[in-house]
């Protein structure tokens, strides 16, 4: 990193400092790769208890119809068939406070990123969704999208704000104190609650496959939410680095790393994200590519491996079948709740299944490895409040 | 105990070093979750990598701060990798080189050059 570069800080900065975050660059902001407990404990804390993440660095924004129909069905309909020929969610479908996963596509099939998108509660907000997308992206995306739309619609950025995730199993509870109306949410859901005075946007949703909220909070509000959320013993600050950790024992993609604008979502393992009205439909870009994939017509899939010897496979190490190289890994890293060596990496479909036994090439020594189905972990999300 | 500006510590004891990371660059590295020994009888040049650490995050080089011949590795390290992070430079050594030239201890700084080195940092 050179002095010159410029990193953006998000409004939680100062307090990253204060708590002893050790700082790096992360997509064009000094972001906390680790507080002073370290990767591991704070890995295990948000497994155990409330671990508290700054994401403000993602990429938070309504985009709404310029101009917008007075019939609030209508509203969402058409916000939805202006933004659906870009990606492969059903969003015409999402029932008011419904939040899903999908994924912006290129003409070919490959994800220009994965991304949040949900559809508010209130009548007077249809015509509206909330997109949150990744960090590193989020400029591309805003430009692909705006470039698709023109004068239709009209975006409202809400990343100068804080986005504050707080994950794990007492998070529920720690919410409570905060925001009790939250918890009558399931996985998947999200809404805007007013606390201390400030329009929160909350959404039980997260990355690290346990039950969590993630709060968008007006930039006046960040640091005293952050604050507040830390004052409760159950919650401690965690780092970029248990993040990634976390999400991969969560078996969840990471953009530019498993997913890239080559991979389509079947091979990605993300078919879940096709919506079924848009694969009858075949309205998506990139559909010839996924409905073949979907019909069975793959050479790739994104699968979980677990590395039975040796060191951690990362990002890059190649994936060996009978001498043979059959693929790479996507994401690797040691696990701290298996305490062992995982990765995620994209193999032949004959070489998919549960047991397979594959070997991951670490400085040149071929290591066993066997396929595990994914999560890792299983995840603790509530579907059922 | 001698160190080097890659953070490596050496003790001499006769014609053998052991050899480890400081305090200082285990703390850096974080929780180290695998290490990477060298086989035993290898010779290894000043400057060559000859042990890999890594943490939850990252694998990183270890350089021999002196040539030698490896006569010994910390086993130990195998099953509690931690012990690095836990006592970087007692039990959580990393191995034992036979020096080729003891002029090579020359070049390395002594406690108080090298605490002076990292608080430059």
């Amino acid at each position: 990193m050179s002095p010159t570069e410029r990193l953006l800080k998000t409004p939680l900065h100062a307090g990253h400092k204060l708590l002893g975050g050790r700082m790096v660059a992360f997509a064009g902001y000094d972001m906390p790769v680790q507080y002073p407990d370290g990767v591991l404990a704070e890995h295990r804390w948000t497994r155990a208890r409330a671990g508290l993440f700054d994401v403000s660095h993602m990429g938070p924004a309504w985009l709404s119809l310029t101009d917008r129909p007075g019939d609030t069905e209508l509203a969402h309909q058409a916000i939805s068939a202006l933004l659906e020929p870009l990606i492969c969610g059903d969003i015409a479908g999402l029932a008011p406070g419904g939040l899903r996963y999908t994924l912006l596509l290129n003409r070919d099939g490959g994800v220009i990123d994965d991304l949040m998108v949900g559809r508010p509660v209130a009548g007077d907000a249809q015509g509206s969704v909330y997109l949150v997308v990744n960090a590193g992206t989020k400029e591309a995306d805003f430009a692909h999208i705006l470039a698709a739309l023109g004068g239709r619609v009209r975006l409202t950025r809400a990343d100068d704000g804080g986005l504050i995730a707080l994950q794990g199993p007492e998070a529920a509870a720690v919410m409570a104190d905060l925001c009790p109306a939250a918890l009558t949410m399931a996985f998947m859901r999200f809404r805007t609650f007013e606390v201390d005075g400030h329009s929160l946007v909350v959404s039980r949703s997260g990355y690290t496959g346990e039950d969590g909220f993630e709060i968008l909070v007006p930039p006046a509000g960040a640091e005293a939410l952050w604050e507040r959320l830390l004052a409760d013993e159950r919650v401690r600050p965690i780092g970029l680095g248990a993040r990634d950790s976390l999400r991969l024992e969560a078996g969840l993609p990471l953009y530019g790393h498993d997913l890239d604008e080559t991979v389509s979502p079947i091979e990605a393992g993300l078919g879940f994200a096709v919506g079924k009205r848009r694969r009858a439909a075949g309205d998506f870009p990139g559909a010839a590519r996924i409905l073949r994939e979907l019909a069975g017509d793959l050479t790739r899939v994104r699968v979980g491996l677990r590395v039975l010897e040796g060191a951690p496979a990362r990002e890059g190490a190649e994936i060996v079948h009978d001498g043979l190289a059959v693929g790479r890994v996507t994401s690797g890293g040691f696990s701290p709740s298996l305490s062992a060596p995982i990765a995620m990496g994209f193999v032949p479909p004959a070489l998919a299944a549960a047991g397979t036994r594959l070997s991951v090439v670490v400085r040149g020594k071929a290591q066993a490895a066997e396929v595990v189905s994914l999560p890792f972990v299983p995840h603790a999300y509530v579907r059922q409040p | 105990m001698l160190f080097t500006k890659d953070h490596e510590w050496i003790a001499v004891d006769g014609e053998i070093a052991t050899v480890g990371i400081t305090a200082f660059a285990a703390e850096q590295l974080g929780d180290v979750v695998y290490v990477e020994l060298p086989d035993l009888g290898r010779t290894v040049s000043t400057g060559e990598g000859f042990a890999v650490v890594e943490s939850v995050k990252a694998a990183s080089d270890i350089y021999a701060p002196v040539s030698g011949v490896v006569t010994g590795v910390n086993e130990a390290l195998a099953s509690a990798p931690e012990t690095v992070n836990a006592e970087p430079e007692g039990a959580g050594w990393f191995a034992k080189l036979k020096l080729t030239d003891p002029a090579d201890l020359d070049g390395l700084m002594d406690r108080t050059a090298y605490e002076a080195f990292i608080g430059g940092r």
